[in-house]
């Protein structure tokens, strides 16, 4: 309200103007790309994706086609010795069983051998994280303080090395390969080693520093599940034993489905196996200690070549003809509504 | 100065705000005494924190808010061992983010509230402390102290008025700052202390006590629809999230039965956990706990960031800065502005608003000669734009240099003088009730009641006719340099009903002369019929001068007999003096000597509109929002407003005024402007649809679909009967299916009653426009509230959710800004809902391989990261800075409005849709390299499987595909958004190889698990693969359907940015005006905006200064009882009724 007669001073004729800048970023007129959808760029688009996909898909099919792979499921092979694994408390008896296969063709190239397993869920997410990845990086730490409960120490405070679900219920069968020869028994040599990630083995796993293993591992005890302390993994390579042997390295790398497969071996290219695996008959011998019947599971083990796009899994190369058809026939069809269109415009225009 | 210690035992009954009756007692000049009734302090308080009260504060306020609330609740429950299925940081991370983000903007905005409190609280004002005059903040004035105002201070509290300097104890007060008006008002002092001298004050309320505090009410916090669909959505996405949670539970608890049991050797159950169906319970809050990213909590903080961009943009805006004014537009709200894009209904105020409240003199016809037409070099009329110079009145010592005219004849006609046209100056310098003010000699100012007549008397000082100064008696004018003093004999005072006035002076060779101004209805009858060729030709310009839209008036005079004036005085004196009927009395004898005049002219004032105005309404009419007028004004200025500024047009099939007085009248009133209607589109329409309208669907519908074009006025009186609550429906309908609404004469209530009554039928977004403390009823109440600033009132302004100086900034700030933001946000809800869905419901497919074991698909990191950074910034971009069609085009066209108004960019379809392709995508996103992952290798046989490979590789198909996404979406690609969209994949890269390096690892093993995951993974081929395969799945039937749709049912705005080429053939025709050449009906602008009883408030010398005085031999007349007639004519004027008119007011009906 203001008192009595005539309009206030203008105040402060100095003040700075309010006027708005004039930049095209206040004035909302940026230079721009506009991008629109046309007939042109959207039929090449879809011609365009549906060839790559095509001829993507052709070439997969084609190169996973030439994959060779043998898989045997030997979960039910040694009846005896999955019903003796079902006691738990027969964890120390041995047992082994034989699965004989033949191959009627050669295998050629890079044969790599897998164990699978099905119905296993490594994808839990209890499983998940129930590991200590310090402890597997050799540091001298609480495990008490990880997600490994329950298999962290033993009741008499003795802690596991390594601790957790993953580290217990590691997958210990071993499988050797023999070839039979007319009546000689050859063996086939198979690479225990180079089956991890490189950053696996040199980063991530460690074994704590110490003059010998046994003493780094002094004053921890194996997981209940195991039948040899962790530092026995494997006696014969000191650098693939500990927390850095592949077999374990690789079992830690936990799976995303609960039905997975680990590459446990590889087929050393050396004598008649230079080229691969000649046909002919083989054995796996197989010391049966990981019980799958319990969860109803199974177990498999394959032999397989790899091409630049992996396994001989089909997938991705009908996925990508699949698409591509899509791609290609929906180019079509848009072609032929547009068409249509334009005739009945036209007709209308008329 | 001398001051009563104590005020007489008189106490003021004030009101107290709120309606009940409270009597406060106060004593002047007491402190002790009143403060012993704990009246408020002055101190105006709107803000809400300290410095250290903000922290507890705010985030108590914070926590109020639900979405927070939920997200504690969710931080809480991570905590929990057995349910955490993510690590706190996952949610703390965005909550902290988003309360202090929020934190901060309530923190500017109090600093600004604290800094304008103190502004107007540190006002000085002098108060009278203990017998001497203080100095004193306005805030440390207590109620019942005595202060002393001087000329132009600002007033901060309600105040009394006890004396002043002026006459009488008057007082002028401008409140512009509480009603835009800027014409003084005259408040008077109570007489018992009227005579005390100088002008000083009671307060009477303080601080928030104030009428304007109290009628400020509190500030409704508006919700814009958007708002409240996004809330429903909300909660209808967290009962899917609840559901989703239910079935995953279910399906953990059966699978723990099924496999989970038998699983244990190597999966011991939980400690605690004992049977399927408690583990199922814990895995329904741990999925809570994963999936609670569809709700996703940066939504809000992202809403607020674009609206504030918006915000920025409308005052950074340059085409909304009036340079006049030096005042930029503002967005005072920066919540509404999506909403700006979908107003159907504009109530507009007309003072201030659509006029500038300005009159000025621009035509007149002196003995049938038209002047004041802009004419050019040749004489041709020419066009506005063009003008040449306007008229010289340097020879004029005395003339105001603001006064400017085109036409160079009249003054040659005043120049060569030509009798007629002194004759009509002479009329206009002394017919006429305007004061006179000369601070120093030549320096003229006049307080003129009605614009209309200072710009008529101003005029006249220009053209060599000043009116120099009156007396009771005399009125002295300076006619071309000679001073003359005329001795006013009779005021003929202006009414309602007579709509004219008139003087009666004798000139100084004694001849009495009786000089009129009307209406050209009312006067054209009392003209001597020997003017019937000139009134003609009058009549002729008057239809002219009508048609554009400028209020006119007709001058005659008369010469009268001395003798008969003798015997007309004394009979006029006995009826003045008479005890009853002396109103009838009188009016009988005016007319009697206002007869057989003699025609000299015609007047035509401008009420000037403010620049573009009509072409602001045509185009927002074309937009298809409906414009209603609510003014206090007069019907016949609002009506002459509606045709000057092209609302009203006299192509309107009709014009339906609703002028009754009860209840029967205004339904009647209204009843047949309905038939009038329904009549008029059945005989014009085809039978067949008339009558099937009328079977399918109510009269609603059928008055909706009216052809013709109707309008609607509607006085305060019909108003409030059309109001009531058995009538609003039928009165909104009968409004509705007119083009245009102007209701005159309402009040500040009534205003806001009608924008609610639209509000709540019509469930249609309004916008209040308006200037003054009248408007902020309305602005608050309708859904948008805009202020015009940069004049003397502020209320509006306070008051809004907008602001800026020029009604025509309107369109730009509707059809440009409104609708670039509704479409933005839209575009910015539909994607966020997307991209959200695309990147949770991955984790629901993946329950079902997982044992239900509420394991996430992603690594903890790109769970927190992906909202707040991977997606967050281009979406912001385009939410920000996208636009469809240039912002010419939308002014062009203004039909690309209407998809806001019938919206249609963002609603529960569009939201179904947005999210039926979050799921399809996360579909393929999940079930691809599902199947690709499901025996696979690398290519050097070692395993490629795995659950972190797996992570990596749906995360990153998941980024990118969003991203194309979030391309394919932006229309607009600026810099900005390129920078955004392509720094955000790279972004993305750099922090998947950083959280996968070694240093992190080596730093924190158990945390940074995914060591060389990046490097390996993204190495092989297959990967790249089932990206690239992912994308082109998730993004080609996307472009299939967009074009699709272009092609068959392209939307305005999609035919819009194709037509870019033939555009200039169609430019439409819409935008050129039809500027002149109606013939319009006449509309008479006299007084339109005055007062009855000034006259005799003039010859009644009550309101002449002393020293004026003394050059007059007064003697008090017999008629003082013009405070009365004042009041009187107060009371019953229904546009000032309900206005905070000041104390003054309001103590006089003690």
């Amino acid at each position: 309200m203001k008192n009595k007669t005539s309009s206030p001073p203008r105040e402060g004729e100095a003040r700075p103007s309010r006027c708005p800048d004039n930049s095209a970023f206040k004035q909302q007129k940026l230079p721009a790309w506009k991008p629109q959808l046309t007939i042109a760029t959207v039929l090449s688009s879809f011609f365009l994706t549906g060839a790559f996909c095509l001829s993507v898909g052709v070439c997969l099919i084609l190169s996973t086609n030439s994959v060779r792979e043998i898989q045997i499921d030997y979960s039910d092979k040694c009846s005896d010795c999955s019903k003796l694994r079902e006691n738990s408390s027969n964890w120390n008896k041995e047992c082994h069983c034989s699965v004989n296969f033949m191959l009627k063709e050669d295998i050629l190239g890079d044969v790599f051998m897998y164990y699978g397993l099905q119905n296993f869920y490594q994808n839990h997410r209890r499983y998940v994280i129930s590991r200590s990845d310090a402890q597997l990086l050799g540091r001298n730490v609480n495990i008490q303080k990880s997600y490994c409960a329950p298999f962290t120490t033993y009741r008499n405070g003795t802690p596991m090395a390594p601790c957790g679900a993953i580290a217990n219920s590691m997958f210990n069968d071993t499988i050797d390969l023999f070839y039979n020869l007319k009546s000689s028994v050859i063996q086939v040599p198979l690479l225990k080693t180079g089956n991890s990630w490189w950053t696996d083995k040199n980063v991530k796993f460690r074994n704590p520093k110490s003059y010998n293993l046994s003493s780094a591992f002094a004053g921890t005890a194996r997981p209940p599940y195991w039948q040899k302390p962790v530092y026995l993994l494997d006696e014969e390579d000191e650098r693939n034993n500990g927390y850095i042997n592949d077999d374990f390295i690789i079992w830690m790398r936990v799976s995303a489905f609960a039905t997975f497969r680990n590459l446990y071996r590889r087929v050393s290219r050396i004598r008649q196996f230079a080229d691969g695996l000649p046909a002919g008959n083989y054995t796996f011998r197989i010391s049966y200690n990981f019980p799958v019947t319990k969860f109803k599971g199974r177990k498999y083990v394959i032999l397989s070549t790899v091409v630049w796009s992996g396994g001989s899994n089909p997938f991705l190369g009908i996925a990508y003809v699949v698409s591509g058809t899509a791609a290609t026939l929906t180019g079509f069809v848009i072609t032929a509504i547009h068409l249509k269109l334009r005739k009945k415009k036209a007709y209308f225009q008329k | 100065m001398t001051v009563p210690r104590e005020m007489p035992e008189k106490w003021p009954r004030v009101r107290a705000p709120g309606g009940a009756e409270e009597e406060r007692r106060v004593r002047a000049n007491a402190r002790e005494y009143n403060e012993k009734f704990q009246y408020a302090s002055n101190c105006i308080k709107t803000s809400k924190y300290n410095i250290v009260t903000f922290l507890p504060v705010n985030l108590f306020e914070q926590f109020q808010e639900v979405a927070n609330t939920y997200f504690l609740f969710l931080l809480i429950l991570q905590l929990i061992p057995q349910i955490s299925s993510l690590s706190w940081f996952t949610t703390i991370v965005p909550l902290v983010l988003v309360l202090t983000i929020t934190a901060v903007k309530d923190a500017t905005d109090d600093y600004f509230r604290h800094k304008s409190d103190n502004q107007v609280n540190n006002r000085q004002s002098q108060v009278l402390i203990g017998g001497v005059l203080r100095q004193e903040q306005w805030m440390n004035v207590r109620v019942g102290d005595i202060i002393k105002l001087e000329n132009n201070q600002f007033v901060a509290a309600d105040l009394l008025l006890l004396s002043s300097s002026e006459p009488h104890g008057l007082c002028y007060i401008e409140t512009a700052e509480l009603d835009g008006e800027t014409n003084m008002k005259v408040r008077q002092a109570i007489p018992v202390t009227s005579e005390l001298g100088d002008t000083s004050k009671l307060a009477r309320f303080d601080g928030p006590d104030t009428k304007l505090m109290q009628n400020s009410g509190r500030t409704k916090f508006k919700r814009t629809s958007i708002d409240r669909l996004m809330n429903t959505l909300v909660l209808w996405i967290f009962g899917f999230l609840v559901c989703m949670g239910v079935i995953l539970a279910i399906g953990n608890a059966i699978w723990e039965h099924e496999v989970g049991v038998c699983f244990q050797i190597y999966l011991p159950w939980d400690e605690g956990v004992h049977s399927a169906f408690f583990s199922g319970f814990l895995s329904f809050w741990s999925y809570i706990i994963i999936l609670n990213t569809v709700v996703p909590i940066s939504l809000y903080v992202s809403v607020e960031v674009i609206r504030l961009g918006h915000s920025y943009f409308i005052n950074w805006d340059k085409k909304m800065y009036c340079a006049k004014r030096r005042t930029p537009a503002e967005a005072r709200t920066t919540t509404l502005n999506e909403e700006l894009g979908q107003v159907e209904y504009i109530f507009s105020d007309k003072t201030g608003t659509l006029t500038q409240n300005i009159m000025v003199f621009s035509k007149c016809s002196v003995n049938g000669h038209s002047y004041g037409d802009v004419q050019d070099v040749l004489g041709h009329k020419a066009e506005l734009g063009e003008r040449p110079e306007p008229v010289d009145f340097s020879f004029n010592p005395l003339a105001d240099l603001r006064f400017q005219f085109w036409d160079p004849s009249l003054l040659e006609a005043v120049k060569l003088g030509d009798p007629h046209v002194h004759e009509f100056f002479r009329l206009l310098s002394l017919c006429h009730t305007v004061m006179s003010e000369e601070k120093s000699e030549g320096e003229l100012f006049y307080k003129a009641q009605s614009p209309d007549e200072g710009a008529l008397v101003t005029a006249a000082r220009n053209f060599g006719f000043v009116f120099r100064s009156r007396t009771p008696k005399t009125i002295t004018v300076h006619e071309l340099g000679r001073a003359i003093t005329y001795q006013l004999l009779a005021i003929l005072d202006f009414n309602n009903i007579r709509k004219r006035m008139s003087v009666i002076v004798r000139s100084p060779e004694g001849k009495i002369r009786l000089y009129c101004k009307g209406a050209d209805t009312i006067l054209l009858e009392r003209l001597h019929p020997i003017n019937q060729d000139l009134t003609n030709v009058t009549t002729d310009h008057l239809n002219e001068y009508a048609g554009e839209g400028l209020r006119t008036l007709v001058l005659a005079y008369k010469d009268l007999e001395e003798s008969y004036y003798e015997d007309w005085s004394e009979r006029l004196h006995r009826a003045g003096s008479a005890p009853e009927a002396r109103e009838d009395r009188l009016a009988r004898l005016y007319d009697e000597v206002e007869h057989d005049m003699m025609l000299l002219g015609a007047t035509a004032i401008e009420d000037k509109l403010q620049q573009g105005v009509p072409e602001t309404i045509a185009i927002l009419t074309l937009a298809n929002i409906k414009i209603w007028v609510l003014t206090g004004d007069k019907q016949e200025t609002a009506v002459n407003i509606g045709y000057s500024c092209k609302m009203l047009t006299d192509d309107m099939t009709e014009v339906f005024v609703v002028t009754g007085h009860t209840v029967l009248e205004v339904r009647e009133e209204l009843r047949k402007a309905r038939e009038k209607m329904m009549d008029a589109s059945r005989s014009m329409g085809n039978g067949f649809s008339y009558q099937e309208k009328l079977s399918s669907s109510k009269l609603t519908s059928v008055l909706e679909a009216i052809a013709g074009e109707y309008a609607l006025v509607i006085n305060g009186h019909s108003l409030a009967h059309a109001l009531e609550a058995d009538m609003e429906v039928e009165f909104l309908e009968t409004a509705c299916a007119c083009k245009a609404v102007i209701c005159c004469r309402v009040t500040p209530l009534q205003k806001a009653q009608v924008v609610e009554l639209v509000k709540k039928y019509k469930k249609a977004v309004t916008l209040a426009i308006g200037d003054g403390a009248n408007d902020v009823s309305m602005i608050k109440t309708a859904h948008i509230g805009v202020g015009i600033s940069g004049q003397e009132g502020i209320q509006a302004v306070l008051a809004s959710d907008y602001s800026f100086s020029q009604f025509k900034f309107l369109q730009r700030l509707l059809l440009v800004h409104g609708r670039w933001s509704y479409l933005r946000m839209c575009k910015f809800l539909c994607y966020f809902f997307y991209k959200n869905f695309a990147f949770t419901m991955v984790h629901f497919w993946f329950g079902f391989f997982c044992g239900f074991s509420a394991q996430t698909v992603y690594d903890q990191y790109f769970i927190t990261l992906y909202n707040i950074v991977y997606t967050s910034l281009p979406v912001l971009a385009m939410g920000v800075f996208d636009q469809d069609v240039p912002e010419q085009r939308s002014m062009e066209y203004p039909k690309l409005y209407e998809p806001g108004q019938l919206n249609l960019l963002f609603n529960k379809r569009e939201f179904f849709i947005c999210i039926a392709q979050g799921i399809y995508t996360s579909v393929l996103m999940f079930f691809i390299p599902y199947g690709v992952f499901a025996d696979a290798t690398r290519d050097d046989g070692a395993q490629l499987a795995d659950y972190q490979s797996f992570a990596v590789t749906v995360a990153t198909s998941l980024v990118i595909v969003v991203s194309v996404q979030i391309g394919l979406d932006t229309g607009f690609w600026t810099a900005i958004n390129h920078f955004f969209i392509w720094g955000s994949l790279a972004a993305y890269f750099a922090i998947l190889f950083a959280m996968h390096s070694d240093g992190l690892f080596q730093m924190f093993p158990n945390q940074f698990r995914f060591v060389g995951n990046a490097q390996n993974t993204l190495a092989q081929p297959t990967v790249w693969l089932t990206i690239a395969l992912t994308t082109v799945v998730c993004i080609m039937p996307v472009v299939a359907f967009r074009f699709l749709k272009l092609d068959l049912k392209p939307e305005l705005s999609d035919t819009v940015r194709y037509t870019q080429l033939v555009r200039k053939k169609q430019k439409t025709q819409h935008r050129c005006m039809r500027r002149v050449g109606r013939v319009g009906s006449r509309r008479s602008g006299y007084a339109f905006s005055h007062q009855e009883g000034f006259g005799e408030l003039i010859m009644s010398g009550k309101n002449m200064r002393l020293s004026s005085l003394a050059l007059s031999s007064f003697t008090a007349r017999p008629s003082a009882g013009w405070i009365e007639t004042l009041r009187k004519k107060k009371g019953s004027d229904g546009s000032t009724a309900g206005s905070p008119s000041g104390a003054a007011d309001k103590t006089l009906k003690v």
